[in-house]
């Protein structure tokens, strides 16, 4: 890094918002010390019981607020899982609603000043995935035994790219929970390092309007795309459910 | 020598973000063909858009790994 730099403009590092530090002291981390990530997490984790339990308390008829913002929720997820895999997949609902709800309230809470943004990791998200692809997988060829091959063996096109179709299948088969995982952690991670970046430029007076601005208007963007990213994990996963439960091609 | 290490790793940062352009023209390609279908069949536009964002999120993954890439190159290397 350029030195000279770093005394006149840029006071902080764009990726130092992503270190993972021991929330009381010391400078260890082991499996068992507790970190900002773990405190993050577990805040997302109390977001989601507070909004889908004690939101849905009342059991109203006419529902309040928070009551029909997690009916919607409820709602939205359910209708993404059956349009996707069909009336079969609502067994695994559980699954992608939790999956949607986690990554949501990550995402948002990791645009809070100050808070540390879990989803940006590849550990958090990289276990996601490939908590999906082994599921998936595992589910495939527990509902269709061999059958589920048949998702790498086209039967739609000549005999004679078949076996070529089938190692390029078998390979975007393999690169799912890579692409999977790294969309998110990359699109978080992307998205708040340039917001630190705006914010550097802030410190030199004479264009710290223009970065202002910009940082709203990152920030817009942000919150777009933190929906976004939850959005597309879960139909990903909806739709990696649905070759599992169908592999016919 | 480390000098030459360190050019070469902010050289490579830099030529792996044209990457992205790519990625650019796919997601920008996807947008298009979609909102042109959606004008010319409107009432078919709504059950599509699970769709668009599926094929957004595939190509945009391209440019992320692209991104990863000049990451890796700066902070891993």
């Amino acid at each position: 890094m350029a030195t000279e730099q770093h005394s006149e403009g840029l006071t902080f590092h764009p990726m130092d918002q992503f270190i993972v530090k021991p929330l009381f002291g010391g400078t260890e981390v082991h499996w068992y010390t507790p970190t900002n990530a773990t405190l993050w997490m577990g805040l997302v984790a109390l977001c989601i019981i507070g909004l889908l339990v004690f939101g849905t308390r009342g059991r109203a008829i006419i529902p309040n607020r928070i009551q029909s913002i997690a009916e919607l929720l409820y709602g939205m997820v359910r209708k993404m899982v059956e349009d996707v895999t069909g009336k079969d997949g609502l067994k695994y609902f559980p699954y992608v609603m939790t999956l949607f709800c986690f990554i949501l309230f990550a995402n948002f809470l990791a645009l809070l000043p100050k808070s540390f943004s879990s989803t940006s990791h590849i550990a958090v998200t990289a276990t996601l995935a490939l908590l999906v692809f082994v599921g998936v997988t595992v589910l495939g060829f527990v509902k269709n035994g061999s059958h589920f091959l048949g998702l790498f063996w086209v039967s739609s096109a000549p005999l004679a790219l078949r076996p070529v179709l089938a190692v390029i299948e078998l390979i975007s088969y393999f690169v799912r929970p890579v692409s999977h995982s790294i969309r998110l952690a990359g699109n978080v991670m992307a998205g708040h390092a340039v917001i630190k970046v705006f914010a550097a430029f802030a410190a030199v007076a004479a264009i710290a309007p223009v970065s202002i601005v910009a940082i709203t208007a990152m920030y817009g963007l942000e919150v777009l795309v933190a929906l976004i990213q939850a959005y597309v994990f879960t139909i990903l996963t909806c739709v990696y459910l649905k070759d599992a439960l169908h592999p016919a091609h | 020598m480390e000098n030459l290490g360190q050019l070469g790793q902010y050289l490579g940062a830099g030529l792996a973000c044209i990457g992205m352009a790519g990625a650019a023209m796919g997601v920008g390609n996807v947008a298009g063909n979609y909102l042109a279908g959606a004008l010319r069949n409107p009432s078919a536009a709504a059950s599509q858009t699970a769709t668009l964002f599926i094929g957004m999120a595939f190509a945009e993954a391209l440019g992320i790994f692209s991104f990863l890439v000049a990451l890796l190159l700066l902070f891993a290397v």
